[in-house]
């Protein structure tokens, strides 16, 4: 596998569009550019802030893990993600992936990938603030995340083909 | 052994400490060894560990299940369940 995938962990924002500009740059073979961004949302204006933690270092080498599996498996072209940590408000970005390879397929297939099982080993931790400010307490982990991470074991012929 | 341990989310908050070091016992071979030793250190890691089913731990920044031996750890991490993306 020669493709390195670009991975970020940060405090401040990404810009989507540069992103997508500097995977796809001076390429003409990529035929599709899937992104995915995950917002913060403020649960019906309950919430002022999502708090994000990480375990420095492993969230790198986590995602950068994730990353190469995905490449592998549906034959990437290009592949970022980048992660927030820190204090994020409603509105704001948390998470970006962006796929590229030759047809959608693959490209979708890839993000959605990444993106299960980021939520689910890479380490970060979402902790709550209520509209008052105050902290209400961390996120509990989902058993769904786990079911759509645990989906892709099921999942034996390649879903990349066509497009 | 010597080792590092850093926590994480409610567990960090819990024990009320980022990290630690620790000298560990001969007789705690395995992740549960450690997580049952850690327990015996005081409430908050009672508290902290009480639900060790639901537990997360890392060798040296990789995930690792609970029947793993921590031989050659220099870091281990305790947290809960991720919850990114």
């Amino acid at each position: 596998m020669s493709l390195t995938p670009t991975i970020r962990v940060q405090s401040e924002d990404f810009d989507l569009q540069k992103e997508v500009d500097k995977l796809t740059a001076g390429r003409t073979d990529i035929g599709a550019v899937v992104t995915f961004s995950g917002l913060c949302r403020d649960e019906g204006g309950a919430l002022s802030a999502l708090e994000l933690e990480h375990y420095p270092g492993m969230a790198e080498a986590e995602m950068r893990r994730i990353a190469e599996l995905a490449i592998e498996r549906f034959s990437l072209q290009g592949l970022t993600a980048i992660h927030r940590y820190g204090k994020i408000a409603p509105g704001e970005n948390i998470v970006l992936v962006i796929a590229a390879s030759p047809h959608r397929q693959a490209a979708f297939d890839g993000a959605n990938f990444v993106m299960d099982f980021l939520k689910t080993s890479a380490p970060f931790w979402k902790k709550e603030h209520a509209a008052s400010g105050e902290a209400r307490g961390w996120v509990p982990a989902k058993d769904a995340d786990d079911s759509a991470r645990d989906r892709w074991s099921k999942i034996t012929e390649s879903p990349a083909r066509g497009g | 052994m010597k080792v590092k341990l850093v926590y994480f989310a409610w567990v960090r908050e819990r024990l009320d400490k980022p990290e630690e070091e620790l000298d560990l016992p001969e007789t705690v071979v395995t992740v549960a060894d450690l997580l049952a030793h850690l327990k015996t250190l005081g409430e908050e890691y009672e508290t902290a560990l009480q639900h060790e089913n639901v537990i997360r731990v890392a060798i040296n920044q990789e995930h690792a299940e609970h029947d793993e031996p921590i031989a050659g750890a220099r870091e281990i991490g305790i947290f809960p369940p991720m919850t990114g993306g």
